[in-house]
């Protein structure tokens, strides 16, 4: 389950690019890693991110996982539905569906050349058969 | 909802009354003629109104629904789940030791000040320390009160030592308490044998390491054999050796951590004293320490002067840690038990604890893994993950099973280093037939189809609760 | 004397299936330098009646803090009801474990769940932990939430908070955590501060050490307006009953002891703190959490929640490293609450206060003595008194009082103040007593004998 379409890093985090505009998630192995998710710490809209740093927290019933940014950049849009205090909050749309409800933050990128960095879906699959 | 009990909240009616409070003989007074109009309570808090029959039978009924040690085998690893002597009990109920005011006039205190100084000078000998503080309640608050300790030691020295090291196998609150007292954390991995790294202790011992924390017996319950070199490495690197008592119940009479070269320990009063858990305290963490760490305990300390006993904070005490004394009718219970045995007794304590694991570890394993083989101290670690591999299940899955045949499970999931890990320690208080009923029910869990392990614990007041819906969305108090 | 089950045969028993001769051959890979070698220098050991009979002695030579004691400061004798021990001396509480495995403890996590319910209703917030070890370090949990949550690093710290809490957050904050600013008091009171945008929390105590009633409306808007939390420290939960819940006031923490409901004066330990926040703080909790949830079957049940915050997944990266609580003790106050009911709460408030009002003018015609405050207190007021108020204690002692506590030492500033306290179970002639011993201490200077 690994969209080829998308780019990934090493801590298990996808990456949806559309002009400057980064969306950012984790992957369907990193739920599966962490099970039920039951909360999500996410950047207010403002915040800048710098690439390597942890901008968050996505935490479930056993286990917390930082959130490293992938990319440098102004976070533009959090995902509504993963916000603890909304009344639509749905912690299981990163369960359920990681790379489309289950989206995280929307990032305007500062440095595009980062994303060749980046990792294509070929070469993330290689690192979920290492860990797996 | 079907319940098993319902809440005090749900049985409350109103104008029911439980038991009342004296009326007062001095002349009535209203709040409204002395407090001032915003700090007047407008609304009385909504506390449940009920009989006394309401309340104690609905404890009664709760307390029905829990394993305890008087009335189950609890082989936790890590905890010392040994049986807490009714006449400490007793004893911390003494009006004498109960109905005395903290700050009382010393003069008034002294029978209290003559105990605490004395269990002081016993867990020194114990450990092997100069000086002891009974101030800290509970092991995690041991650690941290060590470590302020050792971060004015440095200060005062005028060494800038910033971090702190702690095994991969260490309990949580070792890093906790350590980035809680401002120093950063550094993991050293175990060897194949379960010890510590001595290579990669090595490549991290520098002027900027404060402390190396460390079990011993290791949470594998394993005893560090290398301890002389490791505390000789670190001493020679300028840092300090702190010990976390939690499995002290090996070694009593036997090995101290004074002798091994450690600088600062502290003990559980509540695991390896007997005091007992109460469903998650109180406890107590009494700190030990020598050479010049003594100047930096918590103040003020019980102290004597000829025939009387009065308290004084060290020289460089680093201040307060808890209001008042500490735990003091803890303490009165750890003193119980330490006269109750004396020397020898203690002694036996550990021989027969070490026996124990020892005798259950051997029946245990090839039912199991057993992924650090040979002699074990007073706890050893399984791992379910034949079990996994074979028949998916998993230490969850024990440890649930073990409740249908009556058993508390051991600790799970901890140390983090074993996969699928099962930590038992049985403790020198478990007959023989006690023992052999949790082997046989062990034996017989893992032959089981693997669905009556998932399905388990089927013969308890719940089943597995969803703990997803509990941290989704929290209800942590029963509404208005 | 000892609890071991095992005969000579079990012993035989269990090393033969070890395969080793002795239980010494257990211990062989420990290095022959490490070995004790020699019996521990302990005093010997007592069976069972000698061990009572040694404790009875020992006990004995403490003076209990009876209807004459007007001792309070922090630590308060309330009348507790007798089923308090009988609840909490049941083996299945007693002895029972942290409830991490929710289906062998449902007694314990329901009745944390009740304790938990009943700091809330009591406080005025929204969620309250399973308990911390004590009022002191409960308000330093509080300081250290407030300053995670604001990022700000300054803390103002009013002088009437209890002098060994503020000694406690000291200790904590050394490390390099914050910045203590202490609040000063005008006539006993806290004065409203200037607060500065660097400001994570101000931190007041109601009623405040001196027994005086603080504010609480006025320096929780102090600490809001800035974007600090408001911290508000009760002491004495009984006060509750007829003082405001700080969360209708405007509190953002509320944090404290609740030894006085529910656990004996226990020469200062073990006591209960306890720890309640408004919702949006629930994340910064440190401590455990018991929830409502059902089982498979629908079957209500309860658990410990919000555990990944805790330090033993957590680790360093927990928002505290407390593991052990006061589990017990937070039991014993949730029995106690609920055999008093809002009613028998009352009562004591009221009875405490009547109390406290009757000394407080009966004192302060004692020739010499005089009060240091005019404002409202609740049950603990500020006697300023002709003499050492230590050596006052001393031969009020030697008479069987204990006269309450010498503040000298904690406020340079009252060195001749004496804080005095009166419960509902004190009597009039309690304080007729006191009276009469300071007038005639004063009139004829003690020699003060140890």
């Amino acid at each position: 389950m690994i969209p080829q379409d998308l780019k990934y890093t090493d801590e298990h985090e996808w990456i949806r690019l559309n002009a400057e505009i980064a969306e950012v998630g984790i992957t369907h192995f990193a739920q599966e890693q962490l099970g039920d998710i039951v909360y999500v710490e996410l950047p207010a809209v403002g915040t800048t991110l710098t690439r390597g740093q942890t901008f968050g927290v996505v935490e479930s019933v056993k286990t917390v996982s930082d959130l490293y940014a992938p990319v440098t950049g102004e976070v533009v849009e959090v995902n509504p539905e993963l916000l603890s205090e909304a009344d639509e909050f749905k912690p299981e749309l990163v369960n359920d569906d990681p790379f489309g409800q289950g989206w995280m933050v929307r990032v305007r990128l500062s440095d595009p050349s980062e994303v060749a960095g980046l990792l294509d879906a070929a070469a993330y699959k290689k690192i979920t058969e290492e860990a797996g | 909802m079907k319940t098993c009990e319902s809440t005090l909240f749900e049985k409350s009616r109103p104008g029911r009354r439980g038991t009342m409070p004296p009326e007062t003989d001095c002349p009535k007074v209203q709040p409204e003629e002395l407090l001032p109009a915003a700090m007047l309570r407008q609304a009385p808090p909504t506390l449940p109104e009920l009989s006394e029959l309401d309340v104690l039978r609905h404890f009664t009924r709760l307390s029905q629904l829990n394993f305890s040690v008087d009335t189950h085998f609890y082989p936790l690893g890590s905890c010392t789940m040994k049986y807490n002597p009714r006449v400490n009990e007793k004893a911390a109920t003494l009006p004498g030791f109960s109905a005395i005011h903290p700050l009382q006039p010393e003069s008034t205190a002294q029978g209290a000040l003559a105990l605490m100084h004395s269990l002081q000078d016993c867990l020194a000998e114990i450990t092997g320390m100069e000086a002891i503080t009974l101030q800290p309640s509970a092991g995690a608050h041991g650690e941290i009160t060590a470590l302020f300790m050792i971060s004015r030691y440095f200060q005062d020295k005028g060494e800038k030592r910033t971090r702190v090291l702690v095994p991969d196998s260490s309990h949580g609150t070792n890093p906790a308490s350590a980035a809680l007292a401002g120093f950063e954390v550094v993991t050293i991995p175990s060897n194949a044998q379960g010890g510590v790294d001595l290579e990669a202790l090595r490549a991290h011992l520098d002027s900027s390491v404060a402390c190396l924390m460390l079990t011993n017996p290791s949470t594998l319950g394993l005893f560090e054999t290398g301890i002389e070199e490791i505390a000789s490495l670190v001493h020679e690197a300028g840092g300090l050796l702190y010990y976390d008592g939690a499995n002290m119940n090996a070694l009593m009479g036997l090995v101290r951590p004074g002798d091994m070269g450690f600088d600062l320990v502290h003990l559980n009063l509540h695991k390896t004293f007997s005091t007992p858990h109460g469903g998650g305290g109180p406890g107590a963490g009494p700190v030990g320490a020598r050479g010049e760490l003594v100047h930096y305990l918590p103040g003020p300390r019980v102290v004597r002067d000829g025939e009387i006993f009065r308290t004084e904070a060290p020289r460089k005490s680093i201040g307060r840690v808890r209001t008042f004394w500490g735990n003091f009718l803890v303490a009165v219970r750890a003193y119980a038990y330490i006269r109750t045995h004396g020397s020898q007794g203690l002694r036996e304590v550990s021989q027969a604890a070490v026996l124990a694991a020892n005798y259950m570890r051997v029946r245990l394993q090839g039912h199991f893994d057993l992924p650090y083989q040979g002699t074990c101290m007073h706890e050893f670690v399984l791992s379910a993950r034949n079990l996994k591999a074979a028949r998916g299940v998993r230490a969850t899955d024990v440890a649930k099973r073990l409740l249908d045949f009556g058993f508390h499970a051991p600790t799970i999931y901890f140390p983090l280093i074993v996969e699928e890990a099962l930590m038992i320690e049985p403790t020198e208080t478990e007959s023989l037939e006690t023992m052999d009923a949790f082997i046989e029910a062990m034996r017989t869990l893992a032959e089981e189809d693997p669905q009556t392990l998932h399905d388990a614990p089927q013969t308890r007041p719940v089943g597995r609760l969803d703990e997803t819906q509990a941290a989704r969305k929290p209800v942590l108090a029963w509404p208005e | 004397m000892s609890y071991l089950p095992h005969t000579q045969a079990d012993r035989e028993h269990m090393l033969e299936v070890v395969g080793v001769p002795s239980v010494e051959d257990l211990f062989a890979s420990i290095p022959p330098t490490l070995r004790l070698g020699r019996d521990l220098c302990l005093p010997e050991a007592l069976t069972e009646h000698d061990l009572l009979e040694h404790l009875g002695q020992m006990a004995s030579r403490n003076q209990e803090a009876t209807r004459s004691s007007f001792l309070g400061a922090g630590a308060y004798r309330h009348f507790v009801p007798t089923l308090v021990e009988t609840v909490t001396s049941r083996s299945e509480f007693l002895t029972a474990y942290t409830p991490y495995q929710a289906e062998a403890s449902q007694g314990t996590l329901q009745a944390i769940f009740e304790f938990q319910t009943m700091i809330c209703r009591l406080t005025g917030m929204d969620v309250a932990n399973a308990s911390v070890y004590d009022g002191g370090t409960a308000v330093t949990d509080a300081v250290l939430m407030a300053l995670a949550q604001t990022r700000r690093s300054k803390v103002l710290v009013s002088r009437g908070v209890h002098p060994h809490t503020r000694e406690i957050l000291s200790t904590y904050l050394a490390a390099g955590g914050g910045v203590v600013e202490e609040i000063p008091l005008h006539e006993g009171r806290t004065e409203v501060p200037q607060v500065g945008a660097d400001v994570a929390a101000v931190v007041v105590q109601v009623p405040n050490f001196l027994g005086q009633v603080e504010d609480g409306p006025a320096l929780c808007q102090a600490a809001r307006q800035a974007g600090a939390l408001a911290v508000v420290a009760v002491n004495d939960p009984v006060s509750l009953a007829v003082l405001e819940a700080p969360g209708a006031y405007g509190a953002d923490l509320v944090c404290g002891e609740a030894q006085p409901v529910g656990l004996p004066l226990s020469f200062g330990g073990p006591y209960v703190g306890f720890l309640a926040a408004r919702k949006d703080l629930l994340r910064r909790m440190p401590g455990r959490l018991v929830g409502l949830t059902a089982d498979g079957q629908g079957r209500r049940g309860f658990c410990l929640t919000l555990q990944a915050r805790e330090q033993h997944i957590r680790r360093e990266k927990a928002s505290s490293n407390i593991c052990s609580n006061q589990g017990l003790c937070a039991l014993a106050v949730t029995v106690h609450l609920a055999l008093l009911g809002p009613e028998g709460l009352r009562r004591c408030a009221l009875g405490s206060m009547s109390s406290a009002a009757f000394a407080r003018e009966r004192l302060a015609r004692v020739p010499g003595f005089s009060l240091a405050f005019s404002g409202a207190g609740f049950h603990e007021f500020v006697l300023r008194c002709p003499a050492p108020p230590e050596q006052l204690l001393e031969g009020l002692a030697e008479r069987g009082i204990l006269g309450g506590y010498a503040l000298g030492r904690d406020y340079p500033e009252l060195a001749d103040g004496l804080l005095v306290c009166c419960t509902e179970l004190t009597r009039r002639q309690d304080v007729e007593g006191l009276a009469l011993e300071l007038e005639a201490l004063v009139q004829a200077p003690v020699e003060v004998t140890r």
